[in-house]
């Protein structure tokens, strides 16, 4: 390297000794205030790394002296959150599921609280609007497996159905006919015709007309006369259009041969008492509620 | 200045005027200005300019204005937890905000308007850079003296009087810049509630972060920066060329009158010579550090101090006043053709302007003056679409939200029409007696949000939508609002 650059004439700037066709490149220096700055962002790094937590170590990382954490940052928001929320929270506690649904106040936050603990909790199988998918029920509808008031909404999220962990779970088995043997493939068909005539969606009156004996031996007990159903049993109305496995011939049918067994948790063991009882004003104010 | 020399009282400057063209090579580091203390017309206005410029930003915050009860009492509040801001008589909600949008159009068309007339008026007179800065030059005088002072002390070795001076200035300087950045953040919040927080260290950081940064802009801007702003940072100059014309008033020097200019002794003959005396009292005097007699130059802001200074040296050598004035540039080309001296301000452009300002501040006060205090906003639930009930009816669930602008708790009646046999239930209205029309109460200043169930009879769709309609209605006043939107079923 040359000890001496070129420098160029007309502004007494050195050059980079690049030259193309006569035209030199100046090599101009950057602004010493641009480069003052540089230098203190170096020093301001090297502060930094002492104040707050920067480089890996084998088992974790240097803290810094600041002790800042964003983990740590996160559980005191929380806590302020939930600081912030203890006042409606007691009133919650203190007050009935009846009384929640007719205090503006309580209604409101209870709804929060349920609309946002039902997503985290409940819309994996019931859906992100409670629409039920195949084999879940829609919670927006007026039809209960298990009953729709406040009461019967908040102990069926607590126990449960068919589970093996809650004892008090609702639980209820329907017969699988064909697999029992109980009835013939046949004899399943003509129950069958007669189950959708009770909402008068029958096409063979004949077949539903041999149903009918069937379904008063086997069926009535716990799907009652006309089809109305009983929430004692979990037992479904099938005098309407509402249909959990599907209301054509070909499911009911089905159905009948195989059973049906919804399983829903008890939730009770992971969710407190005020999340619960959120949960239960939140999907009984989705409409169905009585 | 020593080699002043005294001709007829006339003191005569010896100033070089650093932003000349000749004399501002590309890479050359900036010469500081120190432009003179002026007296006269212009400057009076702009004393008066600064003062009520000052007093506005300053002292608005503190204004009160009562709303009512639970409703800050703040003339002038942008109130950003709450959504609204907040000016005088006017109220604003976030989705009015296009009331905001208006009013800096219309500011933006109001400087299109005054620039086309008079040129660099904004600039000149009214700019926040030039206000400061002309406060910061008060304190720099009444610190270190004027002009021939600032230089010679500018120029002394460091001494304990000189350091002195400085850092009193400074200080000066930083405590103004401290109060303005001070003054900034009391529009946000209610100012004696964060006064106090704020000496007893327990307002929001983000205020002191806001006072530290306006404390640090002001201060650099008005006090170190100064013209280099208007000249290089500044984009406003560069749009204002496309405001102007020949008609728009400048700053101008007289050359038909002034030259050929020199010095001119006590009853010597004015015959055959300019006006202009060559006394340098309008560089001078010049914040932006140019000589106005070169003609216009985009530094000029127009603050026409020149004006003053050369009407009151034309007042001693008894020459008639307006050697440098305010004058057009097609202006000045009549004069030179021997017609007669004129200005117009009336022009197609300026017309266009005003008839543009007019329209939209029309716009804006129709809007403003029947604008309705409250409203609704109706969202349909996307999932489910609809719900079929047990005994086929059809239930759809909307997101009904109620806005009570007005500053009293009101009760409103909710209605659907469209179709027969419409029902409506609100999950927590206060009443909700069946076949009574659902009544729901908003606290003032606020907006309610309730959820609809709105079911319609089985065999009423003929399609699989329908068209609806909400209303709400306000119980004392009859006032509606109505909201269109449409009821889905199956489809068929």
């Amino acid at each position: 390297m040359a000890d001496q650059r070129p420098v160029d004439a007309v502004s007494g700037t050195e050059t980079t000794g690049h030259e193309w066709d006569g035209i030199e490149e100046l090599d101009t220096p950057i602004p010493n205030w641009w480069r003052y700055i540089l230098y203190a962002t170096i020093v301001w790094s090297i502060g930094y790394w002492i104040a707050m937590p920067a480089w890996p170590t084998i088992s974790g990382h240097t803290k810094g002296l600041l002790g800042y954490s964003s983990r740590a940052n996160v559980a005191e928001d929380i806590k302020v959150a939930a600081a912030a929320q203890s006042q409606f929270n007691d009133k919650l506690r203190q007050a009935s599921l009846e009384q929640i649904r007719t205090n503006s106040e309580l209604l409101e936050f209870a709804l929060a609280g349920g609309r946002s603990a039902f997503n985290v909790n409940c819309s994996q199988c019931h859906g992100s609007g409670a629409q039920g998918f195949k084999g879940y029920p829609n919670l927006n509808d007026d039809e209960w497996l298990w009953g729709g008031s406040l009461k019967e909404i908040s102990a069926t999220i607590t126990h449960g159905a068919r589970n093996d962990t809650d004892d008090d779970a609702h639980s209820s088995e329907m017969p699988a006919f064909l697999k029992d043997e109980l009835l013939k493939s046949n004899q399943i068909g003509d129950v069958a015709e007669y189950v959708l005539s009770l909402s008068k969606n029958s096409k063979d009156a004949k077949a539903a007309s041999r149903g009918a004996p069937l379904y008063k031996e086997h069926c009535v007990s716990c799907h009652a006369e006309g089809g109305k159903g009983n929430k004692e049993f979990g037992a479904p109305a099938l005098n309407n259009n509402i249909w959990l496995y599907g209301g054509d011939a070909a499911s009911i049918k089905e159905t009948i041969s195989n059973s049906r067994k919804g399983v829903m948790p008890a939730w009770g063991a992971l969710l407190d008492k005020d999340t619960i009882k959120k949960l239960a004003i939140y999907v009984h104010s989705l409409g169905g509620g009585k | 200045m020593p080699d002043d020399q005294i001709v007829e009282n006339i003191e005569q400057f010896d100033v070089e005027a650093v932003n000349k063209k000749e004399n501002r090579d590309l890479f050359k580091a900036r010469t500081k200005i120190h432009p003179k203390r002026g007296y006269g017309l212009f400057r009076t206005l702009k004393w008066w300019i600064m003062g009520v410029t000052l007093g506005i930003y300053y002292l608005t915050p503190w204004l009160r204005w009562h709303r009512g009860e639970s409703l800050p009492d703040q003339a002038v509040l942008i109130d950003f937890p709450a959504r609204r801001f907040y000016f005088f008589f006017i109220e604003i909600w976030p989705q009015e905000f296009f009331f905001v949008t208006g009013l800096l159009v219309l500011a933006g068309v109001g400087l299109f308007l005054t620039t086309s007339v008079a040129g660099r008026m904004w600039c000149g007179y009214s700019c926040p850079q030039t206000v400061w800065t002309d406060l910061f030059l008060v304190v720099e005088r009444f610190i270190e003296g004027d002009r021939n002072h600032r230089l010679r002390l500018d120029k002394a070795e460091m001494s304990a009087s000189k350091f002195f001076k400085k850092i009193i200035k400074h200080a000066i300087w930083l405590l103004i810049a401290m109060l303005t950045g001070g003054a900034w953040i009391f529009y946000y919040a209610d100012a004696p509630t964060l006064a106090a927080e704020l000496f007893a260290l327990e307002a929001p950081m983000i205020a002191y972060i806001t006072v530290a940064v306006l404390t640090f802009t002001t201060y650099s801007l008005g006090g170190l920066m100064r013209e280099q702003v208007c000249t290089y940072m500044c984009p406003w100059p560069r749009i204002m060329g496309a405001m102007m014309d020949e008609e728009s008033l400048l700053v101008t020097y007289r050359k038909d009158r002034g030259e050929p200019r020199g010095s001119h002794k006590k009853d010597e003959s004015w015959d055959g010579r300019g006006d202009c005396v060559d006394c340098n009292a309008c560089v001078a005097v010049c914040p932006m550090g140019i000589d106005i007699r070169d003609g216009h130059q985009l530094e000029c802001i127009t603050c026409a101090l020149c004006i003053d200074a050369c009407d009151s040296v034309m007042n001693k050598v008894e020459r008639p006043q307006g050697l440098i004035h305010y004058a057009s540039f097609a202006n000045e080309q009549r004069v030179a053709m021997g017609e007669k001296s004129s200005i117009r301000p009336v022009r197609p452009r300026t017309l266009a302007y005003l008839a543009i300002f007019c329209l939209i501040a029309s716009i804006m006060v129709y809007g403003l003056f029947t604008r309705s205090d409250m409203d609704i906003n109706v969202l349909r639930d996307r999932n489910p679409l609809f719900t079929q009930l047990s005994d086929g009816d059809i239930r759809n669930g909307f997101t009904f939200k109620i806005l009570n602008k007005a500053h009293t708790t009101r009760t409103f009646a909710l209605s659907v029409q469209g179709l027969k046999g419409l029902e409506l239930k609100v999950i927590g209205a206060e009443k909700n007696l069946s076949g009574d029309t659902p009544l729901t109460t908003v606290k003032p200043d606020k907006l309610k949000s309730l959820r609809l169930l709105v079911t319609a009879p089985k065999g009423v769709m003929k399609s699989s939508s329908a068209d609806i309609k909400f209303a709400i209605k306000e119980l004392k006043t009859g006032e509606q609002a109505f909201y269109d939107s449409i009821f889905r079923g199956p489809e068929k």
